[in-house]
C-alpha cells in the first residue's frame, strides 16, 4: 500500500475544529469503560489513580474520605493562599495593616481569609484522623512502611505550615508565639547549661538564630516565615503528596481485609500464588498492568473484581471534595478568623494562648520548656515513624483495630491514658511540683522529672505491658498509640478550656479574674 | 558485560573511570554547592538593635522606689545603696513578666520570681537576671540588656 499524501495546508485549515478537539481529548468520548480507564491513565492528573479499584476501596468506612479531603483542603489552601497574596505585605509595619485591608475593604477579601484560615485548622485535625485511621486499620504495614514515613513528614509539614501561617498577621498571637517559638529552638541550652556544658554546646543559640534571622522577632523574621510558608513549605509539602499518593498505588492500592479479592494480586502477594514474570505475561490481556515489572495476576484473579476509577472513584471523591468545600466555606461564612491586637513587644496577652492544636504542647512545656517543647514531641515523631518497623507482624490490614482483642486492648489503654494525663494536671494542679516541695532543686531534676516526662514513661511501661501480656507487638502499638492520642487530648483540652491568666487553672473563664 | 563482573574484575575500564569520575564530581559539585547555601540563613553580624537602653535622668528614680518599665523591659529598683536593674524577659521562654506585690508573675506558663526576681515557682529554669547599669557622660542612666551582674549589684549614680 503506498503511503498516502500528508494532508495540505487548506485541508488542515478545514480540519481545524476535529484536530484540535482530538489533540484536547485524546481518547475520544468518555463513553465506554475503555475510553473512561484511556482517559484516566492517558492523562497526568487523573493517573494518580488506577484505572480500576477495588470496591471495599470506595466503602466510606474504610477511610472515610480523610485523605481525600485533606488533598481538598490543600487544594483550597492553595487557591485562597495565592489569592491572600495579592494584598498581603510581610512587613512588621504593614502586616497588620494589610489584615485590615483584607477584612474591611478587599471584596470577599474576608471570606476567602476566613476559608484559608479554616481549612488550614481542618488541615491539622484531618491530618490527626488521617493518622489515627491508617494505624488503628493496620495500614501502615509491608509494604507500606515507606508511606507511613512520608505521612509522618506531612504531619510535621502540615504543623509547620500551620505554625508559619499565624505568624504572618504580626498581631500579638504571632508576635508572642513567635518569641516562644524562638526560644523553644533555643531551649536545648537549658539542658546544656543543667549539664554545665561550655558556651560551644549551646546549639540552642544557633537554632533561634536560624528561625529569626536575628535574636529578638522583627522583620528579618517576618520575611523568613513569609518566604517558608508560601514557598518552601508548600513546595515540599506538594513534593511528599505526590510521592504519598504515589506509593499508595505502588503499594497494592488501599490495605483490604483478608478475603476480599484483589484486582492485581500485589495488595495480597503473600496470599495470592506466585504469577508470571511481568515480561512473560500475555500482553495483550494484560498490557495495561504489565508496565510495571512485577509479578502479574494470575488469570484466576482477574480484575473484573474491581470497578472502573471513573465514574465511581472520582465521584466518590467529588464528593468529598464538595462536602469539605461546604464545611470551610460555611465555617467561614459564620465564623471570622481572628486577628488580636497589633503586636505589642511591651506586653504579652494574658494568657497568651497558642491555637488549639498547639495547646497541648503548650501544657507540657508549662513544666520544662526543653522536655514539653523540644524532648517529647521529637519522641513522638520518631516513635510514630519507627511503628511499622519495630510492629512487623503480617498482617493485611484494613481491619478496625484488628479485630475484638485490638478493640478490647484499645479501650483499656484509652482509659488508662485518660486516667494518667488527668493525673498529670491534677497533681501539680493541687499540689505544685518539685520547685514548691524543694525549693533550690537542680533544674536538671526538673528537666528529668515532670508530669510530662513521667506521663510519657507511664504511657511506654503500660504499652511494654500489654505487648508482653499479649505477646503482640501489634497490640502494645495499639495501646501506646491509643494512649498517647488520649493524651495529648486531654492536655489539649486542658490547654483550651481549663487554663487561664498566668496559665493557673480555672474551671470556666468566667473565674479568670478580672483585668 | 554485567555490572557485578565490573566492579570484581578489579580493573577499571576506562568507561567506567570517566563515567565514575563524572558522577562523583557532580556529587561534589552538588554536595558543596548546597553546603554553600545552608551558610546563606546565618549572616556574620546579626540585624539587631543596641543592647544598650536608655533610661533618662537618674534623679528620675528616688531612693525606695520601683520602677516598671516594659517598654525596655527592665525593672528599675532604687535603694539606698543605689540603682538595680532586674530583667523583665522570663527566663522560661521569654515574655515580659508582669510586676505584683509578692514580685512578677510570667503571663504565659505561669513562673514566679520573687521581688528581687529569684525563682520560685514554674517552669523557668533561672531567676530573673540583674543587668549592668552604667551612666553616660550627659548624666542619662544606661543599662545594657546584653550584659548580666550579679543580683543586688547597686550603681551608685552621679546627679
Amino acid at each position: 500500500m503506498a503511503p498516502s499524501e500528508p494532508p495540505t495546508f487548506w485541508e488542515n485549515v478545514r480540519s481545524l475544529r476535529r484536530n484540535l478537539l482530538r489533540a484536547l481529548v485524546r481518547h475520544g468520548a468518555p463513553t465506554s469503560d475503555r475510553a473512561r480507564s484511556q482517559a484516566v491513565f492517558g492523562n497526568v492528573f487523573l493517573h494518580v489513580h488506577a484505572a480500576k479499584v477495588h470496591p471495599s476501596s470506595l466503602r466510606p468506612t474504610a477511610t472515610w474520605g480523610l485523605g481525600v479531603s485533606l488533598v481538598s483542603q490543600l487544594i483550597l489552601l492553595t487557591v485562597t493562599g495565592v489569592l491572600l497574596m495579592v494584598y498581603y505585605m510581610p512587613s512588621t509595619e504593614l502586616a497588620y495593616d494589610s489584615m485590615k485591608d483584607l477584612h474591611f475593604i478587599v471584596p470577599s477579601g474576608r471570606m476567602i481569609r476566613n476559608v484559608h484560615r479554616w481549612a488550614s485548622h481542618l488541615m491539622v485535625f484531618f491530618v490527626l484522623l488521617h493518622m489515627m485511621r491508617v494505624f488503628y486499620t493496620a495500614s501502615y504495614k509491608k509494604p507500606r512502611e515507606f508511606n507511613w514515613l512520608i505521612g509522618m513528614m506531612l504531619l510535621v509539614l502540615t504543623l509547620a505550615l500551620a505554625f508559619t501561617g499565624y505568624i504572618l498577621p504580626w498581631d500579638q498571637l504571632a508576635y508572642w508565639a513567635l518569641t516562644i517559638a524562638a526560644n523553644i529552638a533555643a531551649s536545648p541550652n537549658e539542658l546544656a547549661h543543667a549539664l554545665g556544658l561550655p558556651q560551644g554546646f549551646h546549639v540552642g543559640t544557633l537554632q533561634k538564630e536560624l528561625l529569626l534571622g536575628s535574636t529578638e522577632p522583627g522583620q528579618h523574621s517576618l520575611i523568613r516565615f513569609y518566604t517558608l510558608h508560601c514557598v518552601f513549605l508548600p513546595l515540599l509539602t506538594g513534593m511528599a503528596m505526590a510521592a504519598h499518593l504515589w506509593r499508595i498505588r505502588k503499594d497494592g492500592g488501599l490495605a483490604r481485609p483478608e478475603g476480599t479479592p484483589t484486582p492485581a494480586g500485589k495488595g495480597a502477594a503473600s496470599t495470592s500464588p506466585p504469577g508470571q514474570e511481568a515480561h512473560q505475561a500475555p500482553g495483550k490481556t494484560y498490557g495495561l498492568m504489565c508496565v510495571v515489572a512485577d509479578q502479574s495476576p494470575h488469570t484466576g484473579q482477574d480484575p473484573d473484581e474491581t470497578v472502573p476509577s471513573w465514574p465511581y472513584l472520582l465521584r466518590a471523591e467529588l464528593l468529598v471534595f464538595m462536602v469539605t468545600m461546604l464545611v470551610c466555606v460555611a465555617l467561614g461564612y459564620l465564623f471570622d478568623a481572628p486577628l488580636r491586637e497589633a503586636a505589642n513587644p511591651a506586653v504579652p496577652e494574658n494568657p497568651a494562648k497558642a491555637p488549639w492544636y498547639f495547646l497541648g504542647l503548650q501544657e507540657l512545656v508549662s513544666y520544662s520548656a526543653f522536655l514539653g517543647g523540644f524532648g517529647i514531641p521529637v519522641l513522638a515523631v520518631i516513635g510514630l515513624g519507627l511503628i511499622p518497623l519495630l510492629d512487623r507482624e503480617p498482617e493485611p490490614g484494613g481491619v478496625w483495630f484488628s479485630g475484638g482483642a485490638g478493640r478490647r486492648e484499645a479501650f483499656w489503654a484509652a482509659l488508662f491514658g485518660a486516667v494518667a494525663a488527668v493525673l498529670a494536671v491534677a497533681v501539680p494542679v493541687n499540689f505544685g511540683w518539685l520547685r514548691n516541695w524543694f525549693p533550690g532543686v537542680p533544674q536538671l531534676a526538673i528537666i528529668l522529672v515532670n508530669p510530662g516526662s513521667l506521663l510519657t514513661v507511664a504511657y511506654m511501661a503500660w504499652s511494654l505491658a500489654a505487648m508482653r501480656r499479649t505477646r503482640s507487638t501489634r497490640m502494645g502499638a495499639i495501646a501506646l498509640f491509643t494512649c498517647s492520642m488520649v493524651g495529648f487530648a486531654i492536655l489539649t483540652y486542658v490547654g483550651t478550656f481549663l487554663r487561664g491568666p498566668n496559665w493557673d487553672f480555672f474551671w470556666s473563664e468566667s473565674q479568670w479574674p478580672g483585668h | 558485560m554485567s555490572a557485578g563482573q565490573r566492579m570484581s574484575s578489579g580493573r577499571v575500564s576506562r568507561r567506567d573511570y570517566l563515567g565514575l569520575a563524572g558522577t562523583g564530581s557532580a556529587a561534589a559539585a552538588i554536595l558543596f554547592s548546597t553546603a554553600g547555601m545552608l551558610r546563606l540563613p546565618k549572616p556574620r553580624v546579626l540585624p539587631d538593635v543596641s543592647s544598650l537602653v536608655s533610661l533618662g535622668k537618674a534623679a528620675r528614680f528616688a531612693p525606695g522606689t520601683v520602677t516598671m518599665l516594659p517598654q525596655q523591659k527592665v525593672c528599675v529598683v532604687a535603694g539606698a545603696e543605689g540603682i538595680g536593674a532586674i530583667s523583665l524577659v522570663c527566663t522560661h521562654l521569654g515574655c515580659v513578666v508582669n510586676r505584683n506585690e509578692q514580685g512578677f508573675d510570667c503571663p504565659c506558663h505561669g513562673s514566679r520570681f520573687g521581688p528581687a526576681g529569684e525563682l520560685v515557682q514554674g517552669p523557668a529554669p533561672r531567676a530573673l537576671p540583674w543587668l549592668a547599669v552604667s551612666q553616660a557622660p550627659d548624666g542619662t542612666l544606661l543599662v545594657d540588656a546584653a550584659k548580666q551582674v550579679r543580683p543586688q549589684t547597686w550603681y551608685k549614680a552621679s546627679s
